[in-house]
This record gives structure tokens, C-alpha cells and sequence, in this order.
């Protein structure tokens, strides 16, 4: 492991080999992947192994990041294929970020914005009580010390502090995010918002295409200005389409390329044979590069070679 | 919410009349518009335009949770609680059964059986809670016409002999499942619409759709490929609404077409790596599930029935709780039962890939 100047010393014992950073890759099945747009917060190198994303993530922490950035997440799905994984990684963010600061984390809280009603709450406890598993075993001499740190690390402070928003139209998804800036401003300890699937009320019922892009510009606009001023998160889901380029078809972004172009950040989940791989595509700061990861019962974690005991989720 | 009218909003009045004289009457109409139109349709600067939109959007949104709250709602309302399908394997791996308030989909070729794992889910439904099953009434929307009473019967009396030998018990059972058969998609969805009273008067515990590909098959003839996801979108997210709103499981059957070659189904940097492979790829057909990519990211659990190496398997290919597994399975006179309660562990993109080789004969 290299030296870092970590602002937070004990964030080196806390880059346990398992345990990937905020945005955290999932692996996917080879035609379900997400893309993801992430904030300079996770940066994914070529040959770099979760240990140096996460000696990224907390190291440069809130000073360095460039907060201005934006996430895009998108999941793609062919026909036939499930895409339980991206679900995971999402839970896993706003678990993440939770992890508190004596432990290498942000100690954050964090919004989540449902569009399709996929948040299982039970999932989001399991995932949970397996971060807190895995800090306590990687921190097991500083629980003397921060005995008040210890007591917050229950699966229901973690839930605690995710907040919740259900929302059935794409007026609603519009209001939230407006609102969105008063709530941050109320709650200044928000560190993530997450959005599960900004693109599937606009896909449904909007007939003018056009200001379907003006709508969603205005929206890009105000996540990335809440970004900034929040110093914080956004991390987005998309869905994924097909589209006819080069003689054959591909998938790419739902909502059209001036969507595309309001991420600062993506990152592609894919199958590659029996692993799950991500994709950092765009990036103004990172060359593209891969790196490989796996859903266990816990959450999302550093790939393991193919021989292990895989954890069953109980 | 997105319909709530302006006038009940609470906006100062001189907003509010503002909003009213260019007929911006709902919230939708607010925030349809980006901030440069509303300035120039009320005719007002910069300021007053976010002023309005700011609270409009206040009180458009919905109020927040925590996820712990959710959590102690959720068990708090019994939700805790699931269809347990009386596989046991198949049941363990799902945390308990069948999860309420969201879509399960099954989905196989033809006479894998489907049908007579609704069967027997509408079954267990019906039955008192204290043979293990929900107690209530059943709606089961059949599209093929393939729902059987007298094959109901039979699986119940050959899974709970003690139950149906008592007298009525099974005339009463019968009598909780209701079942109707749309022959359109507009019957269908007329039928959805009047099911969301009838849910709650009726103490409905289980519906169960029998298959939505049969319905979307019919529509296809006359629309073309984009247009042809409407009609859908719109059923889905009714589905997925009925669901939460009701606090029912909901089970939709799907059916699977063939494709001949991955195409559409890679990004742009993959496709490199696949030239190699291409040649192969080309004459190898296989099986996917109809209905679509929003189909399969709308469902949170997906049961995928196949058949290969001389078995068949239940896979659960997506279910936000539990690991890829899959359970071989007959089926005999009392229904759908699992040859083992151990699952297999399906590594990679196998689990949601579907194999249609070789079944063997039914056995009786």
C-alpha cells in the first residue's frame, strides 16, 4: 500500500482490501450495466484495486474534491436481463457515506429519490450491518477511543439517515429537486443524493420532445449548482436504449445525447465472462480504465478470486 | 400531487393571481415549463418567476421518510409478512415468500409451467392464515384462457388433503378467486382501473396477471415499434402503483421470443472484443424474455422457469434479496414441488440467460 497524506490517519487501516469506496462499482451481467456519472470523489484508474479508489475517495476527501460534479448513473438492461445489481450499488452509496469521519468516512447523511419504487428497506439494513461489520473488524483497537463514535454505529443510525423521497410523476421528480435546495439548506449534513432513475417519467409521458430537453437542461443545471453549493454528491440512474451507429446496434444513453452531455463523470457496470467489471468512460480528469467488483451479502465489495466461499445473503 | 391546483397552494395573492390570469392552473403546468418560458408567459423578471416555481415545488413535493421510519412502518403495517410459496428452498431464498406491494414477474417458454405456479400461488392465497396462507380473496386476470378450476381443485386436494376433505371448504376457497379474461388490452386496462376499488373493498390478497405478453402480442400488429411501448409504460407503472398502494404482491407471467445474434445489447467499447466471437454468435439463437428491456427493469423479482439438461429449474434471476440460485422442480397433480430444497449457485451472466432444451415428460 502506498504512502498517502491522508488527512485522516487512520484511514489507512481502514482501506481494508474489501471494501470499495462511495460509488462503488457492481458488477453486472454482460448486457446490464450502469453507467455511471461519478463526482470526483471515486476515481477509477486503470490497475488501481478498490484499496487505491478508496485512499482516494477518503483521503482527498472534502478537500480537494471538486465538488461540482455531477453523477450519472445508468443502468442498461437487454431484454432478458435482470438488473438487481445497480440496486445494490445505490443502497451501497447512501450507506457509504454514512461511515463516520473517525473511521475514514464522510459521516454524512443522505437523500434518496425513488421514481420507481425499488427501495427495499430490508436490503438497505443487511447492507448496513455488513459496513458495520467490516469497520469494526478493520478498526478494532480504535473502539476505546471514540466510545461515543462506537455508539452511533447501529444499522438503525445508518437508516436514520437516509432520507426518503417517493415520487410518482415527473412533476413531482421536478419539485423535488427544486425544493431540494431549501431542504439542503435546512439539513447541511447531507453529503449524497442519489437518484434512482431520472429518466423513467420522462420517457413516459412527455409527447414534446423538445421540451423534454429544455426541461431536463434546467434540471442538470440546478443538480450540478446544488453540487456545488452543497459541497456534495449527485449521483444519478439512467436507463440505457439501442441505437443504430456503425452498422450495428449499441446501447447507449436514454434521453437523448444533450443529456449525455450534462454529466461530468461516467461509469459504465458490465459483464466480462464471470466478472463484474466497471467502466470509467468519461472522466476530464482519469484516463478510462477497468476494474473488476462483486456483490456479496454485504454489499458491494473488492473482487475476490473465482475460488472463493461466495457469502450468502441469509 | 402533480395535478394539485395552484388555488390550493397558499402562494401570496400576488402570485396567485398571476398564475391564475395565464391559466397556469395545476403544478404541473408550473413546472412543465423551464424558468425562461414561465418568465416570458407571466410576463414578470427573473426573481418573481423562481419565487413561484420555488413554492410551487415546495408544495408539489411529496413529504420525506427516513429509512428507518420505513422500516418500523413497514413492520409496524405487517409487512414483514410474505406469500410463502410453500417451496421451501424457493422461500428461503426470497426471505419468506413472495414480497407484498411490488411485482413479481415469472417468466418461461411455453408449458414450463407458469400457470400452475399461479395456480397454486392463488391457492395458497385463499387459504386460511392458519394453514399458512393469506386469507383472502384472489384476483387472477387470464389472458389465455388457460386458468382451470378443476385443476385448482385437484392441486388443493392433493396438497392439503386434511384441509379439502372437510365439507364446503372447497366450494369457499373456489369462491374467494375471482377471475376474469379481458380479450384486449383496453378490456384490460378497463378492468385495472375498476380493480383498484375492488382491492380494497374486497380484501384482495393476491393478483395475479396470466400473461401480460399475450396482451402486449395483440397490440403489436397495428403499431410500430416505437409506439408500441406506450400502451405498456402506462400498464406497468399502473401495475407497480396498484401494488404499492394496496400493499398486494402482483404476479405477471411473461413469455420469451427468440434473437438470433446480441445485437443492441453491447456498448461501444465492447464491441471490439466481440468481433472474435462474432462468427460463432451469429447462427446460435436464444431465448429472451418478451415485453422488453423497461419490463425487466420495472419487476423487482423475476422468477425465470427453464428447462436443460434434462431438468427443470426455477431460477430467482432478480431479487434485490438473495444471491443467484436455482432450484430444480417437477411438476405433478399437486402442483409445482422443488426436487431440492438446495440451491444451485449460478455464477455469471448465466442467470438470466434462458435454456429451452429437452424437457422431460410430466410425471405422474
Amino acid at each position: 500500500m502506498e504512502h498517502n497524506r491522508s488527512p485522516y490517519p487512520d484511514a489507512v487501516t481502514f482501506q481494508g482490501p474489501r471494501m470499495l469506496g462511495i460509488c462503488s462499482l457492481t458488477s453486472s451481467h454482460r448486457n446490464t450495466s450502469l453507467l455511471v456519472l461519478v463526482t470526483s470523489m471515486t476515481y477509477l484508474v486503470a490497475g488501481f484495486t478498490a484499496k487505491k479508489l478508496l485512499r482516494s475517495v477518503v483521503s482527498q476527501g472534502l478537500v480537494k474534491l471538486n465538488w461540482g460534479m455531477l453523477c450519472l448513473l445508468m443502468n442498461t438492461s437487454a431484454a432478458d436481463l435482470p438488473t438487481k445489481y445497480d440496486l445494490f450499488f445505490r443502497i451501497q452509496l447512501a450507506i457509504n457515506v454514512q461511515i463516520p469521519v473517525e473511521y475514514g468516512g464522510l459521516g454524512g447523511k443522505a437523500v434518496y429519490i425513488d421514481t420507481e419504487g425499488s427501495f427495499m428497506v430490508e436490503r438497505v439494513y443487511q447492507i448496513a450491518e455488513g459496513c458495520i461489520r467490516d469497520i469494526l473488524e478493520h478498526f478494532p483497537h480504535s473502539h476505546e477511543k471514540s466510545s461515543s463514535g462506537q455508539k452511533q454505529l447501529q444499522p438503525e443510525h445508518f437508516l436514520a439517515d437516509i432520507y426518503y423521497f417517493r415520487i410518482c410523476s415527473y412533476t413531482e421528480q421536478i419539485a423535488v429537486i427544486n425544493y431540494l435546495e431549501k431542504f439542503l439548506g435546512e439539513h447541511k449534513d447531507v453529503r449524497i443524493v442519489v437518484i434512482d432513475n431520472v429518466t423513467f417519467h420522462f420517457r413516459q409521458d412527455f409527447e414534446d420532445l423538445a421540451l423534454r430537453t429544455r426541461v431536463l437542461s434546467g434540471l442538470s443545471l440546478k443538480l450540478m449548482k446544488i453540487a456545488k453549493t452543497y459541497n456534495l454528491a449527485v449521483v444519478l440512474l439512467n436507463q440505457v436504449t439501442t441505437k443504430f451507429t456503425e452498422g450495428s446496434f449499441q446501447l447507449t444513453l436514454a434521453l437523448g445525447d444533450s443529456w449525455s452531455h450534462s454529466c461530468t463523470n461516467r461509469l459504465i457496470l458490465y459483464w466480462n465472462g464471470n466478472e463484474r467489471y466497471a467502466h470509467l468512460d468519461k472522466s476530464p480528469s482519469l484516463p478510462v480504465a477497468s476494474a473488476p467488483y462483486a456483490v456479496t451479502g454485504k454489499g458491494i465489495r473488492d473482487a475476490v478470486s473465482s475460488h472463493h466461499k461466495r457469502a450468502r445473503v441469509t | 400531487m402533480a395535478n394539485m391546483p395552484v388555488s390550493e397552494m397558499r402562494l401570496p395573492p400576488h402570485l396567485a393571481h398571476l398564475l391564475a390570469a395565464r391559466r397556469l392552473d395545476t403544478a404541473k403546468d408550473v413546472l412543465s415549463l423551464p424558468e425562461v418560458e414561465l418568465m416570458a408567459i407571466l410576463d414578470a423578471g427573473l426573481p418573481t418567476a423562481r419565487a413561484a416555481v420555488a413554492l410551487v415545488s415546495e408544495a408539489a413535493c411529496p413529504p420525506y421518510q427516513t429509512a428507518l421510519a420505513l422500516l418500523e412502518e413497514r413492520v409496524r403495517l405487517g409487512g414483514g409478512v410474505r406469500l410463502a410459496t410453500t417451496l421451501c428452498g424457493l422461500d428461503e431464498a426470497l426471505g419468506g415468500g413472495i414480497p407484498m406491494g411490488k411485482l413479481t414477474e415469472v417468466v418461461g417458454p411455453s408449458g414450463i409451467g407458469k400457470t400452475q405456479f399461479c395456480l397454486k400461488l392463488a391457492l395458497l392465497a385463499a387459504l386460511p392464515e392458519y394453514y399458512g396462507g393469506l386469507d383472502g380473496r384472489v384476483v387472477y386476470i387470464d389472458t389465455e384462457f388457460k386458468f382451470s378450476s378443476r385443476r385448482m381443485i385437484e392441486i388443493g386436494q392433493k396438497s392439503f388433503p386434511q384441509i379439502f376433505r372437510q365439507e364446503g371448504l372447497a366450494q369457499k376457497m373456489a369462491g374467494r378467486i375471482l377471475v376474469t379474461r379481458p380479450t384486449s388490452l383496453a378490456d384490460f386496462t378497463k378492468s385495472l382501473e375498476e380493480m383498484k376499488v375492488t382491492l380494497l373493498q374486497h380484501d384482495v390478497k393476491l393478483l395475479i396477471v396470466d400473461s401480460m405478453a399475450a396482451l402486449m402480442s395483440l397490440e403489436n400488429e397495428k403499431a410500430t415499434a416505437g409506439f408500441r411501448q406506450h400502451p405498456l409504460r402506462w400498464t406497468l407503472s399502473f401495475l407497480k402503483s396498484i401494488a404499492e398502494f394496496s400493499r398486494v404482491p402482483v404476479v405477471v407471467t411473461n413469455q420469451v421470443r427468440s434473437q438470433s445474434n446480441d445485437d443492441g445489447y453491447h456498448f461501444s467499447f465492447e464491441v471490439d472484443k466481440k468481433d472474435g466471437n462474432k462468427c460463432a454468435e451469429r447462427f446460435d439463437s436464444h431465448l429472451v424474455a418478451a415485453l422488453g428491456i423497461q419490463w425487466a427493469h420495472a419487476v423487482t423479482v423475476r422468477l425465470v422457469f427453464e428447462s436443460h439438461s434434462g431438468h427443470r429449474f426455477i431460477k430467482v434471476a432478480k431479487s434485490p434479496m438473495s444471491p443467484a440460485v436455482a432450484f430444480p422442480f417437477i411438476v405433478e397433480s399437486s402442483g409445482i414441488t422443488l426436487l431440492s430444497d438446495e440451491s444451485i449457485d449460478v455464477t455469471g451472466p448465466g442467470i438470466t440467460s434462458i435454456h429451452c432444451q429437452g424437457q422431460n415428460v410430466l410425471a405422474r
